[in-house]
């Protein structure tokens, strides 16, 4: 039953009922992620073609554990493909970092991408700052008001903001525009053969079509960042001077003075992490798009899913990291 | 049939040609598949198939939709790895070289995809030319390039048009121009007339007529219609007038003397070896169901051969 030529020889000496699963299971996930991982690394540029071409020797792979039991031969095949994925997206990203360091660039690609992910997202950076600083000083006034200390409002406004806020809504807008837009772009592109048309007329579309966007994403969304604590913090100070009477010299000088320099690169290094992951989620769902126009909307969804929850659990370690090196 | 079409400018081609090695003597074959086999999760869609195509040839690979043409062409440019078998194409192993070289490989090789899949964000200049800018070629050179291969096509009134613009056959001969500009010694032809009407087929057949007779490409012409087969069968470019002219009497009527007659009507100073019949390799359920001349398919007494020609009437 154990018949892989992995488990074979482990099996016969652990033939306890609890350890058979486990033992039944790892070297079936092992074995197959260890094929697929030898597979896309073999073809070292991870693509489309070539992730289908892993991918639909997914259940080959591993026949026995389906004629065994089907339970653990389901969770093996769930988990494997789960692993697989993470695999596929990480050498799909060290590939985009290695193609950094070796021409050709394509600047004018990158700049249309700064293009479409700075100046195309200041608008909803705008409205959302000044609504969340604006939001900020109304929810904590009461609370200031309360032991006579509003001008403490600028303190929470500014290291809210600078911290936290700042970073993890810029993150959060970005990529619900562009996560969604850069995986449906590239998605249609995958369906309708263009990325293929690219590989056949000898251009790498990790090179053409990825690289510019992270670059360009891993710059704009720190820049983004700054003009959202910027207006939040002009959205707080409307708010604080409408409502508490606050003047713009006590609101400013405290806002500016609650900042050290940790806050400031906290707030500058997270906005940078965020691109990253922004970006190859991405780019990543968009050239994995599977069965043409559906997959492309659901590889759209992924993208925006993904790539927020990754940046949101990135702030918290980050937030961890960074705490713990700056104080 | 005879079509007029501008005469292209041949005395450049050959010394474009030459930009791209062709590690192949003449009448050796530039792209042959040994016992490849290429499965997905369900089936195995191509279960061993090997075939030769001969430097200059035009072979023409007939089948069903769904019998694996499109896996077979982009095995051919080494965009999918077989599960075994080999794919070599000008001497080169494709189905074993990393995709660095692969890229590299690729620009010797013109791919017209099935839809087209010009790129839709650039115009059909921009598309034409995408090969070229890649080579950081002099934009002088690139223009001129790029006008001469939608000449080529017809297509040069429509330079700033973006894809969206076009009618299918007009993306279909743009995606032509797109794989032949920087004049590929191999190209390969997924399904061009799919999805079209006869007369804008015929013109799609007619352009690869005149790569094949102009420009000596090797050449794979995947198609589901037998009339493609006997399209390039039947006809040649003549350079001279810059026609396509019968090779013999009026197509398929005349087909029982054609051999004889075509080996007289070639033997004035063509430039294509003559005793080289179009050859048609017929797919079905994965594997190479008839291999031969186009003539002999027209002879056949199979069934399933049979029922592939009534389509066609
Ligand atoms: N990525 C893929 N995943 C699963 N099956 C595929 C994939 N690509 C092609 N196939 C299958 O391979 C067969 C051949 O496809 P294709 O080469 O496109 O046929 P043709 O071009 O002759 O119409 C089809 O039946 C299709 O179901
Ligand atoms: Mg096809």
């Amino acid at each position: 039953m154990l018949d892989s030529d992995v488990g074979k020889s482990d099996a016969s000496r652990f033939r306890l009922g609890t350890l058979r699963i486990g033992t039944a299971l790892a070297p079936k996930i092992f074995r197959g992620c260890l094929l697929d991982a030898a597979r896309i690394s073999r073809y070292a540029f991870v693509d489309s073609a070539q992730a289908a071409h892993s991918a639909r020797h997914a259940s080959p792979n591993m026949p026995e554990a389906s004629a065994t039991s089907s339970l653990t031969a389901v969770l093996g095949d769930v988990l494997k493909r789960q692993v697989a994925a993470v695999q596929d997206y990480t050498l799909l990203t060290v590939q985009a970092m290695r193609c950094m360091f070796s021409p050709p660039y394509y600047w004018l690609d990158t700049l249309e991408q700064m293009d479409i992910v700075g100046v195309g997202s200041l608008p909803i950076i705008i409205v959302a700052g000044l609504s969340i600083g604006g939001v900020l000083v109304l929810q904590t006034a009461a609370q200031f008001q309360r032991f006579g200390e509003t001008a403490l409002t600028g303190d929470a406004v500014s290291l809210a903001l600078v911290r936290e806020l700042g970073p993890a809504v810029t993150a959060l807008l970005v990529s619900g525009r562009n996560a969604s837009g850069m995986a449906s772009e590239l998605g249609s592109m995958v369906v309708t053969e263009q990325v293929d048309a690219m590989r056949a007329l000898g251009t790498d579309p990790i090179r053409k079509l990825m690289m510019p966007r992270v670059i360009a994403t891993v710059l704009m969304v720190p820049l983004l960042t700054v003009v959202f604590d910027f207006v939040g913090l002009c959205g707080g100070f409307l708010v604080a001077y409408s409502t508490l009477r606050l003047g713009a010299v006590q609101f400013w000088t405290r806002a500016i003075n609650s900042l050290d320099i940790g806050d400031v690169v906290q707030g500058l290094t997270k906005p940078v992490v965020f691109g990253l992951i922004i970006a190859t989620v991405g780019c990543y769902c968009g050239l994995r798009v599977r069965g043409g126009t559906q997959g492309v909307g659901r590889a759209t969804t992924t993208a925006v899913v993904i790539s927020s929850v990754c940046a949101l659990v990135a702030d918290f370690f980050l937030s961890r990291l960074l705490l713990y090196l700056f104080q | 049939m005879t079509r007029d079409v501008p005469p292209l400018d041949s005395s450049r081609n050959v010394a474009n040609t030459s930009r791209h090695e062709i590690q192949s003597v003449p009448g050796e074959a530039l792209i042959s598949l040994h016992d490849v086999h290429v499965g997905f999760e369900d089936r195995e869609v191509l279960q061993g198939i090997s075939f030769d195509v001969a430097h200059g040839e035009t072979k023409v690979l007939l089948g069903e939709t769904g019998t694996g043409k499109t896996l077979i062409m982009k095995l051919a440019a080494g965009l999918i790895q077989p599960d075994s078998g080999r794919v070599l194409v000008m001497g080169h192993d494709v189905s074993e070289m990393p995709e660095k070289e692969l890229l590299h490989f690729r620009r010797s090789i013109g791919f017209v995809f099935q839809e087209g899949a010009l790129f839709d964000s650039m115009t059909v200049s921009d598309n034409v030319s995408f090969r070229l800018r890649e080579e950081a070629m002099d934009e002088t050179e690139i223009e001129e390039r790029v006008r001469e291969a939608l000449r080529f096509v017809e297509m040069e009134h429509a330079l700033e048009k973006f894809p969206a613009d076009l009618s299918g056959g007009m993306r279909r001969r743009v995606s032509i121009a797109r794989a032949l500009v920087d004049r590929p010694p191999v190209v390969l032809y997924d399904s061009p007339t799919a999805g079209l009407d006869p007369v804008t087929s015929q013109t799609i057949i007619t352009l690869i007529l005149r790569g094949r007779d102009l420009q000596d490409v090797t050449a794979l012409l995947a198609t589901h219609r037998v009339q493609d087969a006997f399209g390039l069968a039947n006809f040649r470019f003549d350079k001279a007038s810059g026609h396509v002219v019968a090779l013999a009497g009026n197509g398929k009527s005349g087909l029982a003397q054609s051999l004889a007659e075509r080996e007289e009507a070639a033997d004035g100073g063509r430039e294509r070896n003559p005793t080289q019949p179009t050859n048609v390799l017929v797919l079905r359920d994965g594997k190479i169901y008839f291999e031969a001349p186009a003539d002999e398919l027209l002879g056949t007494k199979d069934e399933y051969l049979k029922k592939f020609l009534a389509s066609a009437e």
